[in-house]
């Protein structure tokens, strides 16, 4: 049984993340459970997805159970980090996303400081450059792929990183495909 | 058969393909919209399939569908029930040819909606049946029980996802085989048909027959049923069912287990087999106590003596979903056996707060910001409405003063006139929702001699449930692309003297327009025509020119777009956000912001 928690902000393509490491399991021959923020939360909002694999009742991964926890942004990846299990790893974006009622003088927010925290408090801890990685592919759009890539150079518990290539290959669209596999393989690189 | 992820949603449209469903009407509303679109997207080809002006009518065409003996689909949020109670109440009465299934989804938390009420309450109110999946893979096998109950009975029948089913995914096989159901045809017989006082009274009478006939049925259903063995009881249904299991088996904790997939009509001979012999039941279950009250209504009528927890008794959370943590809380409490939850850490920076905004570029921002500046020093109050524009009430637009229900801010505009007439009244109402329930209230306005100003916030989509086509657009859900319907000649067929279009990121014409509007003296519309962001090629992104930049923040604390920020000083804006819509540049006192 694998846990995989995915966080970030609305717009950075959590969904289609776990849509593709639920198709790699499912690949795979296992049974998976995943519960997605669909509604207002894609506003730019807190967006969280919870992918499940093996025999599960429910699709949500009860706290402390986390065996990855997948940040795309520091401070959301630090507001679920009481998910992560003891133990567990961290796969996270350096770059942070300001909030609009940060900007509006709503508390200072500072992503070094997040990053740091989750250096104290995390095992298993991988920061990734996507933003490098993005510009290197020439798309904002990839950094769902470039982490995955490093999540599965890292080693997601029963899921291999040619399944996941793999996934990638039969879901994103052929149009976005080059810029796609560029993505994962520099992600994976991250973590080499 | 394949195994396919399935979100509930999906789940439940490709079952009802499955159980031959000819007619599917809904309107969106998170968590429900994606049931339809996925039966549109995998139609085989003889499905009827719409997205109707509003819930009510969605359900009105559905019954007529049936009434000729297809089977029919409705879906909606659980809101939108509340808008298709008028036609629900009279044809649980009437009755069905074909089968009948209204998928209504709730969402516990709420996560996406205004209010946490539960569609298996207005089932037992409408009296009309009701399945409560609790996975996606139920919800497959449950739409296709529930058209079957539908043309046994001859009854409408509800099946209710909540959120975490809707938006759930699991892998399930998908059979490809479909159920012929050729429809009969409507067969003209007005004693079955037309609603009549006397015919009312005795339907009322079958009701209530059905209801125990089928709570006896429903005894032996395969989604009711009995686990395990002991004193103490745990009962569930829909989600809170799957998270019960979680619980208990992380806990493993051994009890006797009662399982409710029908709520309405209650399961009443397998829940009495249930009771008997417990010292005491707990109750797992969101939104209303209805499983729970059902209980204690039967420990009295058969005089048991078996002790009922639940929210009634405030051992769970009477309001917001029960998770896994809530279940193992209420089940540790119930037990007495300790079973360790994981803390919350507790040592954490300060994480920023964010909310949901509207999106860089969102051509609402223009509009409650052109709004704003025209009425600088007026008396003026600004009644919203449900879309994506109900973020203009998040600062610095703070333009939302009311928001009640779909179309509500048209009339809620009008009541606050009549008694506060030296106020200007600003109604704002989205494209979408002024189709579905805007329009009867702009001619409540003309009919009562009103003055209100109406601004219709039009960005040719319906922007929040995720871009659906509307009459507005003209584009329909089987493909077709026909006129789209003109609101300006809408708003001047109803009577409305002043109507205007104006693009709200013109923002010194939009200025203009609205103060003009406000000065008409009578009801006047403006009408911002601007397409959403997610459905329109945007332009190039701005950037700042530092050295012109005084770093006054003025972008950044007048409208608020998450591309804005000021870094050393000076304001900065994210290019992988900016959409090029150039209200900032607009506003920019050094003009320091323009094209790369």
């Amino acid at each position: 049984m694998t846990d995989i928690l995915i966080t970030g902000v609305g717009g950075q393509g959590i969904v289609l993340a776990s849509k593709l490491i639920a198709r790699a399991a499912i690949d795979a021959g296992q049974h998976v459970r995943t519960s997605e923020t669909i509604g207002m939360s894609q506003r730019g909002g807190c967006v969280v997805s919870h992918v499940r694999v093996g025999g599960v009742q429910s699709p949500m991964i009860p706290l402390g159970n986390a065996d990855v926890i997948i940040g795309f942004e520091p401070a959301e990846a630090v507001r679920c980090l009481s998910y992560l299990k003891e133990g567990g790893a961290v796969i996270v974006a350096k770059k942070g996303v300001i909030p609009v009622t940060s900007s509006l003088g709503g508390g200072k927010y500072d992503p070094d400081e997040m990053i740091e925290y989750l250096k104290k408090n995390v095992d298993r801890l991988i920061v990734v450059d996507g933003d490098a990685i993005c510009e290197q592919c020439g798309s904002a759009k990839v950094l769902n792929v470039a982490l995955l890539g490093a999540a599965a150079a890292a080693g997601l518990p029963g899921i291999s990183p040619d399944a996941l290539e793999q996934a990638v290959a039969s879901m994103v669209p052929a149009k976005f495909l080059e810029i796609n596999k560029m993505a994962f393989a520099l992600g994976m690189n991250t973590c080499k | 058969m394949a195994a396919e992820l399935l979100m509930g949603n999906n789940a439940i449209a490709l079952g009802a393909i499955r159980a031959g469903v000819k007619f599917v009407s809904g309107y969106p509303g998170t968590p429900s919209t994606e049931i339809l679109e996925t039966v549109a997207k995998r139609n085989p080809g003889d499905i009827h399939v719409e997205w109707s002006v509003n819930e009510k009518a969605a359900l009105e065409a559905a019954a007529g569908a049936a009434y000729a003996g297809a089977r029919a689909l409705v879906t909606m949020k659980q809101v939108g029930m509340n808008v298709a109670s008028d036609p629900l109440m009279s044809l649980a009465y009437v009755g069905v040819k074909g089968g009948l299934v209204i998928a209504c989804a709730d969402d516990p938390g709420p996560i996406s909606s205004q209010t946490e009420q539960d569609t298996r309450t207005f089932a037992a109110f409408s009296k009309v049946p009701v399945f409560d999946p609790s996975s996606p893979e139920e919800a497959y096998e449950m739409i296709g029980d529930a058209f079957e109950l539908s043309e046994k009975y001859g009854c409408p029948v509800f099946i209710r996802p909540t959120t975490r089913v809707c938006h759930g995914c699991a892998s399930i096989d998908v059979s490809d085989e479909i159920k012929d159901c050729k429809p009969e045809g409507f067969i003209k017989d007005t004693k079955r048909w037309v609603i009549f006082p006397n015919a009312s009274y005795n339907n009322h009478i079958k009701l209530e027959k059905r209801r125990e006939t089928l709570g006896e049925e429903l005894s032996d259903y395969k989604y009711n049923f009995i686990t395990g063995d002991g004193k103490m009881g745990i009962a569930a249904g829909g989600i809170s069912w799957a998270n019960a299991m979680e619980a208990v088996t992380a806990a493993d904790i051994d009890c006797k287990m009662l399982k409710i997939s029908t709520p309405y009509p209650f399961p009443e001979r397998l829940a009495v087999r249930f009771l008997e012999g417990l010292d005491k039941v707990l109750v797992l279950e969101e939104l209303d106590p209805v499983i729970e009250k059902e209980l204690v209504f039967l420990c009295g009528k058969y005089g048991l003596s078996t002790k009922i927890f639940g929210k009634l008794t405030g051992d769970t959370p009477c309001a917001g979903e029960l998770t896994v943590e809530a279940a193992k809380a209420s089940i540790a409490k119930f037990t007495g056996v300790d079973i360790p939850v994981a803390a919350a850490k507790t040592d954490m920076p300060k994480i920023p707060m964010r909310p949901p905004v509207l999106c860089a570029g969102c051509p609402h921002r223009a509009s409650f910001y052109a709004v704003k500046q025209a009425m600088k020093g007026k008396k003026a109050v600004f009644s919203g409405d449900i879309g994506c524009y109900t973020l203009g009430n998040a600062m610095p637009l703070d333009m939302v003063d009311t928001c009640l229900c779909m179309g509500a801010d048209i009339t809620i505009a009008q009541g606050i006139h009549w008694i506060e007439p030296d106020t200007v009244n600003f109604a704002f109402i989205g494209d979408s929702t002024f189709f579905a329930s805007g329009m009867t209230g702009v001619l409540n306005a003309v009919y009562n001699k009103c003055k209100i100003v109406i601004i219709v916030l039009d960005n040719s989509t319906t922007a929040m449930t995720g871009h659906q086509p509307h009459p507005g657009t003209g584009v329909t859900m089987m493909g077709e692309n026909g006129t789209p319907a003109d609101i300006p000649a809408v708003l001047r067929a109803l009577g409305v003297g002043f109507v205007e279009t104006v693009d709200p990121l013109d923002l010194k014409a939009a200025v203009d327009t609205v103060k003009r509007a406000a000065d008409f003296g009578e009801i006047a519309a403006v009408v911002f025509k601007s397409p959403c962001i997610a459905v329109t090629k945007t332009d190039a992104s701005l950037k700042v020119d530092s050295d012109k930049c005084v770093g006054c923040s003025r972008c950044v604390n007048e409208i608020g777009c998450p591309a804005l920020t000021i870094k050393d000083k000076k304001a900065v804006i994210e290019p992988s956000l900016c959409t090029g819509c150039t209200l900032c540049s607009q506003l920019c006192p050094c003009n320091a912001i323009g094209r790369c």
